[in-house]
């Protein structure tokens, strides 16, 4: 086990290599730069050249790669052309956030998918059943953005039962050590700023568990659907055992293997950042600001936290690779 | 009183937009304690179906409808306990043997787990007293280095090695009612034996009933006490075991016999076989449903499905025009 996860993690670095290059390649390629970013349309062409010169554009690609990797491997990212602050500190003050809500949406995709799912399968037919079916469905067609706006209506500014922007309420001085304003609540035992924050996350975590959740119940049902009918959950019926024993054991145990891997790719793709949603809440996290260095053509941000993310991803897959082992005996992780 | 007495069973599949199936219809046998029972007949007779109306195990949805009765031990009719009841009867009182050993066995959970489980819902044991039992039962069952076994997965055993994890769960709580499903089939033809033989050591020392649901005459033969043998789900003939193989009356048994390979036949003689198949029948006319396939038919076996005849020494069978007793074994 030990030996596969560290042949894992050293597969990251041809991945990150390769992933370095095809970046490099692909964000030169897009039409204008920095420079017409920061210009605009008034640019003279002389001016051009000289803020190419100063970021250092002027050079030949290969250079450019080469001081690039340079900086990397003393795993220093380089600073923002448009903010002048360094990438990594950037993304350290942006990805709790999305680390956080990502967290939410997940527990409540779980934890509403994955039960929800396996009682649509064993009343298979039911209006129970046809109403998961077909909300999924929903779930899947609305868009995350125009679902974040009726919540943020509603519940927010109708209701005032949740806040409607922003990561917590900055009245509190709460005190910043991680910079995940929950996590960081409870390590000072400011359990004001820790709910305040917990309850700042509650509407854009729903919006963005809208699509994981209906996906997560969709496989969990056609998942419980296979395993009820094998022949160990009739064995293990015929032994008499509690109905809980039963769902747990035999059935869920089993039926796990394909929702593990959603999961996995499903957080994944989260922690990339949501941009709709962290912008219809004003939540600072790193969809938007990648958003806006993709518009600004601010390339060590785009390389950085790209980097970054891929490892994340990585990461997050090995994890499920792991639990798979740990879920099925036959699985063999080598 | 007999242990369990089953009386006009009747198992029915209807689904919209098809035709309703009657997979059993009207079975009736009984199982003294300590006594084998064989249940004989080819696929799609029935025999399962009626095992696992017997368990309770059959989908309860709209469409399956199940009638008569099965009384067991004289008090509890099993057709009309409650799924409550019926938990705490499946596993203690009677317990399932089944076909196939590898997708009976919950490929994720150890041995261990599954043979502790069932003592820990019918005989309370936790802990090293459920282990230390569970590693008895498998010594029992005569698998080599239980304490190992208990720790390894379904996938990690032999064929013959599940099918006797399989038997371990199974009387793990001395039941006085087993049902075995076909419990060869899916097995070697030496190891069939190791199991056959198991099996009956288990029912003798035991004095555990078992019902022995098989497609295999030579099982039947080895271990029955009383046979049944079914045809598209109806007992068409029950005699105790000698006579059945002696002087079959009815011609569908008769050409099952007939159509076992035996060592002291000719050489190059063709082995005798039953033309069409259940399916072709299903679902049958009123009348005897072997008619279509039955080389004793008459007139009279279309219309009226037959009664069930019975000779002497309670042989019976449902038929107008059964084989001739032959003179020899009647004398």
């Amino acid at each position: 086990m030990i030996r596969f996860i560290v042949r894992r993690l050293l597969q990251l670095i041809p991945t990150l290599f390769g992933l370095s290059i095809l970046l490099f390649i692909w964000l030169r390629r897009l039409p204008g730069g920095p420079e017409t970013a920061i210009l605009g349309e008034r640019g003279t062409p002389e001016l051009r050249a000289q803020i190419r010169a100063n970021l250092g554009l002027d050079e030949p690609l290969l250079v450019q790669y080469g001081r690039f990797m340079q900086r990397m491997l003393k795993l220093d990212l380089g600073t923002s052309i448009s903010t002048k602050r360094e990438v990594t500190t950037e993304f350290l003050e942006r990805f709790p956030g999305t680390v956080e809500l990502t967290i939410t949406a997940m527990i409540i995709a779980i934890g509403v998918g994955i039960p929800l799912g396996y009682l649509a399968a064993r009343r298979r037919g039911s209006f129970l059943d046809s109403a998961s079916v077909g909300g999924s469905l929903i779930g899947i067609c609305v868009p995350v953005f125009f679902l974040a706006y009726v919540l943020k209506a509603v519940f927010s500014e109708e209701l005032h039962m949740f806040p409607s922007s922003g990561r917590q309420d900055p009245t509190l001085g709460a005190t910043r050590i991680t910079n995940f304003f929950v996590l960081d609540g409870l390590m000072t035992r400011e359990w004001d700023a820790a709910l305040d924050a917990l309850w700042h996350l509650v509407l854009p975590g729903i919006a963005l568990a809208s699509i994981p959740l209906a996906i997560i119940v969709r496989i969990t049902r056609a998942s419980v659907l296979e395993v009820l009918s094998e022949d160990y959950v009739r064995t293990a019926q015929s032994k008499g055992l509690s109905e809980r024993t039963v769902r747990g054991r035999h059935i869920l145990r089993n039926a796990m293997l394909p929702i593990v891997t959603v999961i996995g790719l499903l957080t994944g793709g989260l922690l990339s950042g949501a941009v709709l949603t962290e912008t219809v809440f004003a939540f600072s996290g790193i969809g938007a600001f990648l958003y806006e260095a993709i518009a600004n053509r601010d390339y060590p941000v785009l390389m950085g936290f790209i980097m970054i993310i891929a490892v994340f991803y990585v990461l997050v897959n090995l994890l499920v690779d792991v639990s798979y082992s740990l879920i099925d005996p036959r699985v063999r992780v080598r | 009183m007999p242990l369990l007495d089953v009386k006009d069973l009747s198992v029915t599949f209807a689904r919209r937009g098809q035709r309703t199936v009657r997979a059993v219809d009207g079975v009736s046998f009984s199982v003294e304690a300590g006594q084998v029972v064989g249940l004989v007949g080819e696929s799609g007779c029935g025999k399962s179906v009626t095992s696992l109306a017997l368990m309770g195990l059959l989908p309860k949805k709209r469409g399956v409808t199940i009638g008569g009765s099965a009384m067991f031990a004289d008090d509890t009719d099993l057709l009309k306990t409650d799924e409550r009841s019926m938990r705490d009867i499946r596993g203690r009182d009677i317990a399932m043997i089944f076909q196939d050993p590898l997708s009976s066995l919950n490929p994720v959970v150890p041995i261990g787990v599954q043979v502790t489980e069932v003592l820990s819902r019918h005989r309370g044991m936790q802990g090293e007293a459920a282990r230390k039992e569970a590693t008895d039962l498998l010594d029992k069952v005569g698998i080599p280095d239980p304490a190992r076994r208990l720790k390894e997965y379904p996938h990690q055993l032999s064929g013959g090695m599940r099918q006797r994890a399989l038997i371990a769960m199974a009387v793990a709580c001395k039941p006085r009612l087993l049902i075995a499903d076909e419990p060869t089939t899916a097995l070697d033809v030496t190891i069939q034996a190791q199991i056959l033989e198991l099996l009956r050591g288990l029912v003798r020392e035991s004095g555990t009933a078992l019902v022995m649901i098989t497609h295999d005459l030579g099982v039947v033969a080895g271990m029955c006490d009383t046979v049944n043998v079914l045809y598209a789900g109806r007992v068409v003939e029950s005699a105790r075991r000698k006579p059945l193989f002696a002087e079959p009356r009815h011609p569908y048994t008769h050409g099952l016999l007939g159509s076992v390979p035996r060592l002291d036949s000719a050489r190059g003689e063709r082995l005798h076989a039953i033309r069409g198949s259940v399916r072709d029948v299903l679902p049958w006319p009123d009348g005897c449903a072997f008619a279509p396939r039955c080389d004793r038919r008459v007139d009279a076996c279309v219309g009226e499905p037959p009664a069930l005849v019975e000779s002497i020494h309670r042989h019976a069978y449902r038929c107008v025009n059964p084989e001739p007793v032959t003179a020899e074994v009647s004398s």
